[in-house]
């Protein structure tokens, strides 16, 4: 056995992050209250109603979802007073059914919501359908909404106890619970002596009268009846017992700490590995141990019919359902895979089936459970003995596949390959001995062998013996036979053709398997590498269904949440793999309970397709839609894993592709906040002056009273209109930088000559430079274009202009030239004023320097910034520095080629 | 004044602009009709019929724009846009859907009246059409397709450069956008010919401007087009 002992006493901190992780989850579920009987009539609805009663009384807030009176008198009593929900409306074959109506218990929001009947199972053809196949289901998103519900359940539908149950009563339950949910919730036992409950029963307490005779005879002997309560009495212990454990697993002191039991079961395609997969449940919450179910994919298996493949399926979702984990190996031998897994996974234990193989076969072939015992000499194995109950499974019937198919035409090739010995053999006959003509046909018959398969293989190595039995041996052109040694002949002959048809079928089905599953991990490589490369949710998706069609041969939506949370196709760009039939109502419940729908999961499985959610890390972050041509391609555990890490892989690139766009947006809120705030620190000032000169200037003007020389009103105007110049370029200034510090300017590129937009520039500065400095433009015409949104260079340049004109004395020289470079046209602005001020003349640049501090220049840096941010937008680059002969230059370099787009 | 029988319709909702505008232009002896809405705006130039029409682009109701495509609906009247500097993609816009010209908010006075003058000039164009203009000092008949400098000597224009420069001239002032340009002096086959369009412009400042690197007649209007101010036009921006 694997489990040692360690050393110290200290809790396994994995362990306790597991307790307080389900304790979390605990709390912020609903609380499951079960009112748990041996059998019907042990009175389990009138013990929860006379506790709703109680609690009602006591100020809780319960209320009746539903309870089954199965005209019991005395327990209807119990219900007045009691607030009911009204009850769903469901048509089925022509009748109105009354069912539980989910819906109305998760909107009335109750404190305790009484459910009566947990194994109860929903009419998933009925109309409107049911979101639930079982009402445990139900049950479970109530609890999951964080309602409290009471509900009533017999052990005999407990999923693990189920064959147990059928081998006392004879009777197998359909109608299962899945260990997990009893295993959260709390137990009631509701307990009644065989006796009282029989006489009850004759007293006509539990069933209508006519029915009891039946009942009686079937169900309620009363051996049955002990039986099962003691399976009731044993399961509530072993609940007390494990909540005793749970508590000692958290005192340290109490007891040395065991390392958790692992053990593996293998399963195989007979009727006996469900049994085993009980047998293992049960085990495993004996031992309190984890357990592994494994399926070996054989050459035998692949060669099973549909129904037995199917069958295999139903086993390994019990076992998921039942908590164990799931895997399918392949192999030649199921026996080596399960002991290099178990080596693997540090499993010490292997539970096998006894086999079951009869006749002749048993000779030359041993089963799994023997080369385990032989071959695994470090495991302990467990050998099952068959208890043959028939199964209850219900096993998924996908419509027929079409069947392998016979290849008549190998048996044509088949039949020419002995035609073909024959000629050879008849032009070898003159020469050669018999013997040596056998030889070519049994190379025949090895060749047959080696590529037809074993039907035409065997047909060759009849049609061989025949022929040369025929044409070649004593008495020719008959088919009697003089010598008896010919007889070993042919059976040797048939033999080799049969073994080597044998193992040349195994390897190929071997390497099938192997190919299929590289195929498999090579689909989701390459969709993983697709993605990897790829920007933009739109693009992802694209990307993620295609990949999906092609690999599960199926027709496949996207849905993406809009802002509102609700879900929103993504258009697709292939038609042909398109699911627009997909349901959104379907998608959207997937994406808020996060939990897979349709096709072969829990939740309506009924419908035609798989809905899986795109899980991120703390949410759904949309819903992948697969419409199956063949069921059995999402059906198989296998498939469905691969499905689930398609899935997977494509949520990690969305989340990948969200995160980075909010990063982005909070880079731009960040910037523009710091933006904002520099701004209004530093405009503030700016504003100031020219509005006390305005508003003064105008009082003036208006002032009736006042008499002014003509000459001073101009002088006035004159300065109103030079300060609101002023103001409103800082405005517009102003607006311009929060426009590139929100990142949203577009740019409406064209080839543009720089000339053009230098003469544009000058043009617009006009007077202010013109009038007192010296401007010469040395730009030749054999200069590149450059690919620029002309509007905004031309304001770059206008800023840089303006900044010249502000800072340097009348008479300065400035000069503009520009030289072509890789790329890009370096266009340089120079003057021979008083220079940059001291200091890095990078900060020059940066958002809102100023060069002087007491500039009492208007707007000053704000230019050079915008001049900055239009340059790089462009993806250019603005320097500026000191010339060594004095004055300024400003280095602007636009680009002369058109992005990549 | 000769211009006292034109009627101008201003289409703007701020009061104080309306009445500033009122101001300078009735000053210069136009008589100017108010609309303070787009609605207004249709009304007015359907009951007035304004010889141009100046434009706010941002108006209480309704966008601008669609005044400019409502009055196209039924009008050839000039139309002028007030836009803001930082409204780049408006403009172009405006220009496509059918205004003429803009002038940029805050306006000054002098451009203001040149534009209106121009737009007007356009709109009487062909009914007193004026075979001469003169650009700086240099002059053009348009008639005799030739062209002289100060001194009377001819100026050699290609006959490309002269279809160019009848073609901005005939612009009035007004902006002509690059589209316009290639459709009329190259045809529709070589609409995309911008470099093309880019090489002659140089070559015809080269023969008419002063000083070629800093034109003050044939300006470039930055993503827009050209602009030719010509005599008594050619007024600084200050």
């Amino acid at each position: 056995m694997g489990s040692c002992v360690t050393e110290d006493l200290r809790p396994d901190p994995d362990q306790l992050l597991a307790e307080v992780q389900r304790d979390e989850k605990r709390a912020r579920r609903g609380r499951l209250r079960i009112f748990f009987g041996a059998t019907a009539g042990v009175g389990k609805t009138y013990s929860m109603l006379e506790a709703a009663r109680t609690a009602r009384a006591a100020g809780e807030d319960v209320v009746v979802g539903y309870v089954e009176l199965h005209g019991r008198a005395e327990t209807e009593r119990l219900l007045e007073g009691l607030e009911q929900l009204p009850l769903a409306s469901l048509r089925y074959r022509g009748m109105t059914r009354r069912e539980f109506d989910l819906d109305a218990a998760l909107r009335r929001r109750a404190g305790i919501t009484l459910v009566d009947e947990l194994a109860h199972s929903n009419v998933l053809e009925g109309e409107p359908a049911p979101r639930h196949a079982k009402r445990w289901q139900d049950v479970e998103e109530m609890l999951e909404a964080g309602l409290d519900v009471w509900t009533t359940l017999n052990v005999q539908h407990i999923e693990s106890l189920n064959d147990l149950v059928a081998g006392i009563t004879g009777v197998r339950q359909q109608e299962t619970v899945p260990d997990r949910v009893v295993a959260e919730a709390e137990l009631e036992l509701i307990d009644l002596p065989p006796d009282d409950l029989l006489a009850r029963l004759k007293a006509g307490k539990v069933y209508v009268p006519e029915q009891v005779a039946a009942a009686l005879e079937r169900y309620f002997r009363k051996p049955n009846l002990i039986a099962l309560r003691e399976l009731a009495l044993r399961q509530t212990a072993d609940r007390v017992d494990a909540a005793a454990r749970e508590y000692m697993a958290r005192e340290p002191t109490s007891r040395p700490w065991l390392a958790r039991d692992r053990f593996i079961v293998g399963v195989g395609p007979d009727e006996q590995s469900e049994e085993l997969v009980r047998f293992g449940k049960r085990f495993a919450d004996a031992l309190d141990a984890e357990w592994i179910v494994v399926s070996v994919e054989t050459p035998d298996l692949l060669r099973l019919s549909d129904e037995r493949r199917n069958q295999r399926i139903a086993v390994l979702r019990l076992a998921e359902s039942l908590g164990a984990e799931t895997v399918t190996l392949d192999g030649p031998s199921a026996a080596a895979a399960l002991l290099q897994y178990a080596r693997t996974r540090n499993v010490t234990r292997i539970v096998v089936g006894r086999p079951t193989r009869r006749g002749v076969r048993r000779l030359w072939r041993r089963s799994t459970a023997d080369e385990l015992l032989h071959f695994g000499s470090d495991v302990d194995v467990s050998v099952i003995a068959p208890r043959a109950n028939g199964s209850a499974l219900p096993i998924a019937r996908a419509e027929k596949l079409e069947p392998p198919g016979i290849k008549w035409e190998r048996f044509g090739y088949a039949s020419l390959v002995t035609l073909a010995c024959t000629g050879v053999a008849a032009l070898m006959d003159p020469f050669f001995s018999a013997a040596n003509l056998v030889m070519v046909y049994l190379l025949g018959a090895a060749i047959a062998g080696l590529r037809y398969g074993r039907a035409p293989a065997a047909l060759t190595a009849v049609l061989n013996i025949a022929c040369f039995n025929f044409f070649f041996i004593e008495p020719r052109l008959t088919f009697a036979v003089s010598d008896v040694q010919y007889v070993v002949t042919f059976a040797v002959m048939l033999l080799v053709a049969l073994t080597i048809a044998t193992l040349m079928a195994n390897v190929r089905m071997q390497t099938r398997v192997a190919g299929a599953r590289e195929r498999r991990t090579a689909l989701l490589y390459r969709m993983s590498r697709e993605l990897a490369g790829t920007r933009g949710a739109q693009n992802l998706v694209h990307i993620a269904v295609r990949h999906v069609a092609e690999s599960f041969t199926s027709r496949v939506a996207v849905l993406l949440p809009d802002e509102r949370g609700k879900l929103q196709f993504v258009p697709s760009t292939d038609d042909a793999v398109a699911y627009r039939d997909a349901d959104p109502s379907i998608a959207q419940w997937v994406f808020d309970h996060v939990q897979p729908a349709g096709l072969g999961t829990d939740a309506l499985p009924g419908t035609a397709a798989i809905y899986l959610p795109l899980a991120g890390a703390e949410r759904a972050l949309g819903v992948l839609a697969v419409l199956p041509t063949n069921k059995r391609r999402v059906l198989l555990p296998e498939q469905r894993h691969l499905l689930e890490a398609f899935a997977g892989q494509t949520a990690l690139a969305l989340e990948r592709a969200q995160l980075a766009a909010e990063a982005e947006a909070s880079r731009i809120a960040a910037e523009t906040e710091s933006v904002r705030n520099t701004l209004l620190a530093s405009i503030s000032h700016d504003l100031r002056t020219p509005l006390a000169v305005i508003s003064g200037a105008s009082t003036v003007l208006a002032d009736r009273h006042m008499t002014l020389a003509p000459e001073a009103r101009a002088e006035l105007a004159e300065s109103i209109a030079a300060r609101a110049r002023d103001m409103s370029n800082l405005v517009a200034n102003v607006l311009d930088l929060m426009r590139f510090a929100s990142g949203r300017v577009p740019l409406r590129r064209d080839w543009e000559s720089i000339d053009d937009l230098v003469g544009a520039a000058l043009y617009k500065v006009g007077a202010k430079l013109g009038g007192h400095h010296h401007v010469q433009v040395h730009l030749t015409p054999d200069l590149p274009l450059v690919h620029v949104d002309a509007a905004l260079v031309t304001q770059a340049l206008v800023n840089v202009l303006e900044n010249a004109a502000k800072h340097t004395p009348p008479g300065t020289r400035v000069e503009i030239a520009a030289a072509p470079e890789p790329e890009f046209l370096r266009l340089v602005i120079e003057d021979d004023g008083p220079g940059l001020p001291p200091g890095d003349p990078e900060l020059l640049l940066a958002k809102f320097e100023r060069g002087r501090s007491e500039s009492g220049v208007p707007g000053a840096g704000l230019g050079l910034a915008i001049c900055r941010a239009i340059v790089e937008a462009h993806g250019g680059r603005v320097r500026a520095s000191n010339r060594d002969t004095g004055g300024a230059r400003f280095e602007l370099s636009l680009p002369t080629r058109a992005p990549a787009s | 004044m000769t211009d006292s029988m034109f009627r101008l319709l201003v289409v703007e909702d701020d009061a104080d602009i309306r009445r500033v505008l009122r101001t300078l232009l009735e000053a210069q002896g136009y008589r100017v009709v108010e609309a303070g809405t787009a609605e207004r705006a249709v009304i007015e130039a359907r009951s007035h019929k304004p010889d141009a029409v100046l434009v706010d682009l941002g108006l209480p109701d309704r966008d601008g724009q669609t005044v400019i495509r409502d009055l196209r609906a039924f009008s050839t009247v000039p139309i002028l846009v007030l836009s803001a500097r930082t409204m780049d993609a408006e403009k172009v816009q405006a220009l496509d859907g059918g205004a003429d010209d803009y002038v940029t908010k805050p306006f000054n006075a002098g451009e203001l009246l040149a534009r209106v003058r121009a737009a007007l000039r356009r709109n009487a164009q062909s009914s007193r059409q004026s075979h001469v203009v003169r650009i700086g000092r240099i002059t053009v008949d348009l008639a005799a397709r030739e062209a002289r400098d100060g001194d009377g000597n001819g100026l050699h224009l290609t006959p490309l450069e002269f279809r160019l420069l009848a073609c901005l001239i005939r612009g009035h002032g007004l902006v002509v956008t690059r589209d316009q340009i290639l459709q009329e002096v190259w045809g529709p086959d070589r609409i995309d010919d911008t470099r093309g369009l880019r090489a002659y412009v140089r070559a015809l400042r080269q023969k008419l401007e002063p000083d070629p690197g800093q034109p003050r007649y044939l300006l470039t209007e930055p993503g827009l087009g050209y602009r030719l101010l010509v005599q008594d036009d050619a007024i600084g921006t200050h």
